[in-house]
């Protein structure tokens, strides 16, 4: 008997072994990344351009390749096979050293950045930074940072795995749509138009160009120096003043009425985006337990009171003129400790260093303030829900374990209940593992928005 | 106070435990054989495949049980004394009950095959068989299973997502075709095939040969095949687990015999669940019910039961669900494997995807009677009042969408399947 339906007959016989493409497109971005580490320990380039275009053309290619023909080779489905049984995705030997590399690296980009080459005090900047020089060049006309490296491999990242979770997805258009606009935010709004603005306006004083980074997630927003960076930052400046207070205190509100947070943290934010993308193979080693869920809310929500203080201390200092709060100075005591332990070791180093450890949301889900911001709205005010199909929840608990933000989604779908947390940020991961078809994003009226009916015993 | 024993840990068992706690003060007593604590047996495919682990198929912390006050025996009940009120364990330790719920579930089935009790011969249902398949799998390069049904395609994604070849001995001319009406039981054939399955049809299990060490070595067939294959999967249904009640005065047939309040022949006994036999079923169901959401419904009427509030069993509409592969499938109502008598039946099938939609409606009245869907997820609550309703074919057709359960920015059929329906019946007036 003739299949009928031949369109699918690429499917591999053993699909689920590494086949010769596959590694190709492993040593290939292995390559890419070999340079990177090259020029990290000091072997300094003839031509710097050339090997920076292999390095990054060669991630991503390779990237590429390996997703596509691992992806293409299954039929288009939930293919999570070996999460569990990974070193790297199961908190393994190579979950824990990747772990270590990667909080590493953030370690000596926040405070080390002479390590990975920043010339200091006007010297010219050597190792993996200097590797980046042309591009900067290119973008500003002036020699690459810290900052400028780490944005451009944070971009080169999402955009690279944005195109293997597009590939995994591939049968779910709300992920393909989703990861578009993903890519499009980080490489267009975060990277090359703030990149090119401030080409065009190299004589002015910095002030975050990433156009949809709102306080609180940026918290130096309100500080005297930004402000004074964007009022004397010409008509840019001006506006980006200006679109900072809309986008916080109106954009940010209303599109969580309509839509959740998901708008932002699945969609459009940066630290999302990697989540989304770097982060998904870690997405299950999300923590489930009801006191996890505790700390969540009491730490989160700290956060948010706590930069909510701090700015309008900021913001006294400002208007008053005084460097000082109640006798105390603002930096020392204000500004400069929620930088160090918010701003970057908690949103950087365990944010992202920890991903294979503690999951791809631990920043999100504990720290970020504009989460807690827009999740009080999303919990108490918003049209976005998870709707549950009736009774045909089996308890399976995939959707629990995929989770990224700890939620037990189980705990409600076997209940027929409708989804309404705080800390959701609308992936769409657990409707799309569902095996029984139960679960929905959706966006509706406020009516019965949180339900308690059962699709079980009847009187 | 009353003292609640249930012997079973699964979905019927632990509801029933947890609906008791909601409304008394009960001191309850749950008794397994095969588990700590209660776990979601459906998803010990998604264990073996590395999707999950273990941990993750228990829907409740282990504190759960103390904080609720529901106290957990790992153990095996080997008699059952309805006149003393009493059980005792395998380890000779007896427990007095007030009331007691057989909530034991299945077993996978075995026909009396030659060598069907060899190593490496084993069915799918309980934590142990997982773990017996998780031990041996390393060394199966062939595996048979015997069975057409729901099983037995997990069974064989599972080894797939191993790499270990597969073959399916069918007994009946296409796969699930108890049930599945023809076309969506060949698309099922289809899709088996696409995985590169050897799926014999018509095909019989006949004997299982012994390697001469106890070990599964090949089997033969009724087309008098021999398939060499180091493992062989029983995924022929399941039976109710109740052995162990033979010589006690507790009525039995296939299951225990319960009426619709799921009392016993002997007072206080209850039983729920895979195990349970209805005397009198009702809304077409069949007597023994092997479903999960049925055992849950079971375990909420009989808490009301003991909670003082003698309850019906009232399952309401049938529904269902299950996945063949990356292929989702959903039911409401019933769809039999061949239309009845009143029935008409309208299907659309998509033509390069596996998505396809049968309606059944009253031929005489025009109203719903069930759905099969694949590939599209329908909504629960809409497709169950439409039934209960008894609205009409046209209807249905002109709000499909609003039972569409599909995520957001999905590819919509109804425009199609509504062209597809209207020239459906121009060709029928025409006839």
């Amino acid at each position: 008997m003739k299949p009928i339906y031949n369109s699918l007959s690429v499917v591999d016989i053993q699909p689920y072994k590494t086949g010769f493409i596959q590694k190709l497109g492993l040593t290939l971005s292995g390559v890419g990344i070999l340079i990177l580490f090259i020029a990290l320990f000091g072997v300094s380039f003839q031509n710097n351009t050339l090997f920076l275009a292999i390095s990054l053309g060669s991630i991503f290619a390779g990237t590429v390749i390996y997703a596509t023909k691992t992806y293409l080779s299954m039929p288009a489905g939930i293919k999570n096979h070996g999460m569990w049984y990974n070193s790297l995705t199961s908190k393994g030997m190579l979950g824990w050293l990747t772990g270590v590399i990667l909080t590493g690296f953030y370690i000596v980009l926040y405070w080390y950045p002479e390590l990975l080459g920043l010339g200091l005090n006007g010297a010219p900047n050597t190792h993996l930074i200097a590797l980046f020089n042309p591009l900067s060049n290119f973008f500003t006309g002036k020699p690459a940072s810290q900052w400028f490296v780490y944005g451009s491999l944070y971009t080169l990242i999402i955009v690279s795995l944005g195109v293997k979770f597009i590939l995994k997805y591939r049968h779910n258009r709300y992920q393909i749509i989703r990861t578009l606009v993903v890519i499009v935010a980080q490489l267009f709004l975060a990277y090359l138009i703030p990149n090119i603005l401030e080409g065009m306006n190299t004589e002015r004083p910095y002030f975050a160009m990433d156009i949809k980074y709102f306080w609180p997630l940026n918290y130096y927003f309100f500080n005297d120096w930004h402000l004074n960076n964007m009022v004397h930052g010409g008509s840019l400046g001006m506006v980006y003043l200006v679109w900072g207070i809309i986008g916080f205190l109106i954009v940010t509100p209303v599109l969580t009425y309509y839509f959740g947070k998901r708008w932002y943290c699945s969609w459009v934010c940066g630290c999302g985006g990697l989540a989304e993308t770097a982060g998904d193979p870690f997405r299950h080693l999300s923590d489930k337990s009801v006191k996890a869920w505790k700390i969540e809310r009491y730490l989160i929500h700290s956060i948010l009171l706590l930069i909510t203080l701090i700015t309008f201390v900021v913001l006294y200092g400002y208007f008053s003129g005084s460097s000082t709060f109640l006798g105390l100075d603002i930096y020392t005591y204000f500004t400069h400790p929620y930088g160090f332990l918010i701003g970057a070791a908690f949103s950087g180093v365990v944010g992202v260093g920890f991903y294979p450890i503690l999951g791809s949301r631990v920043w999100c889900r504990f720290g970020c303030p504009m989460a807690a911001y827009m999740g009080i709205i999303q919990r108490f005010k918003s049209r976005f829900r998870i709707t549950t199909n009736g009774g045909q929840c089996i308890s399976c608990g995939n959707c629990s374990t995929y989770c990224e933000m700890g939620i037990d989604v189980r705990a409600y779908a076997q209940k027929g209940q409708n989804i309404v947390r705080a800390s959701c940020v609308g992936c769409g991961i657990c409707s799309a593992v569902c095996p029984r078809g139960v679960l929905k994003l959706e966006n509706g009226k406020l009516d019965g928005r949180i339900n308690n009916k059962t699709f079980t015993y009847k009187k | 106070m009353k003292h609640i024993v249930i012997i079973g840990n699964g979905i019927s068992g632990i509801t029933a435990a947890r609906h008791i706690r909601k409304m008394s003060n009960y001191r309850i007593t749950v008794i397994s054989e095969e588990s700590e604590y209660f776990f979601s047996r459906t998803a010990l495919m998604y264990v073996f495949m590395g999707h999950m682990k273990f941990e993750h198929t228990q829907p409740y912390e282990n504190s759960f049980w103390e904080k609720n006050k529901i106290d957990l025996i790992h153990n095996t009940v080997k008699h059952v004394d309805t006149k003393q009120k009493m059980l005792t364990l395998k380890t000779g330790i007896s427990i007095w009950y007030d009331d007691l719920i057989i909530a034991t579930g299945s077993k996978s089935n075995k026909f009396g095959w030659p060598g069907q009790d060899l190593d490496g011969v084993q069915g799918l249902y309980h934590k142990q068989d997982l773990e017996k398949l998780t031990q041996n799998y390393k060394s199966i390069k062939r595996a048979v299973l015997v069975g057409g049904g729901l099983i037995g395609i997990e069974l064989a994604e599972m080894l797939l997502s191993k790499n270990i070849a597969v073959t399916i001995l069918v007994r009946e001319k296409s796969f699930w075709n108890g049930v599945l009406p023809d076309e969506e039981s060949a698309m099922i054939n289809d899709l088996i095939r696409l995985h590169h399955i050897d799926l014999q049809l018509n095909t019989e299990l006949v004997e299982v040969i012994d390697d001469g060490e106890g070990k599964v070595k090949s089997i033969t067939t009724s087309k008098k095949e021999q398939i060499d294959c180091q493992f062989v999967g029983l995924t022929v249904g399941v039976s109710p687990n109740i052995e162990f009640l033979k010589d006690s005065d507790i009525e039995m047939e296939r299951g225990v015999l319960v009426n619709e309040f799921l009392e016993t022949n002997v007072p206080n006994v209850y039983s729920i669940g895979d195990c349970a036999q209805h005397r009198t079923p009702t809304g077409g169901r069949k007597p023994v019910e092997q479903v999960w959401y049925t055992g849950r419904i079971m375990g909420e009427t009989v808490a009301q039961t003991i909670c003082n509030n003698r309850s019906q069993y009232q399952p309401g509409i049938w529904f269902n669900s299950a996945k063949f592969f990356d292929v989702e499938y959903q039911t409401y109502g019933w769809v039999w494997a061949k239309p009845k008598e009143n029935e008409a039946t309208f299907f659309w099938k998509s033509k390069n995807e596996y998505k396809s939609l049968r309606l059944i409606y009253d031929k005489i009245g025009n109203h719903i009677l069930g759905v099969n869907v694949f590939g599209i997820r329908l909504r629960h609550e809409v497709f169950d009042q439409w039934i209960q309703e008894k609205k009409s074919i046209e209807y249905v057709i002109d709000n499909l969408k609003t039972a569409n359960f599909d995520p957001e920015f999905f590819k919509h059929y109804e425009a199609e399947i509504t062209q597809n329906f209207q020239s459906h019946f121009k060709t029928l007036e025409i006839a």
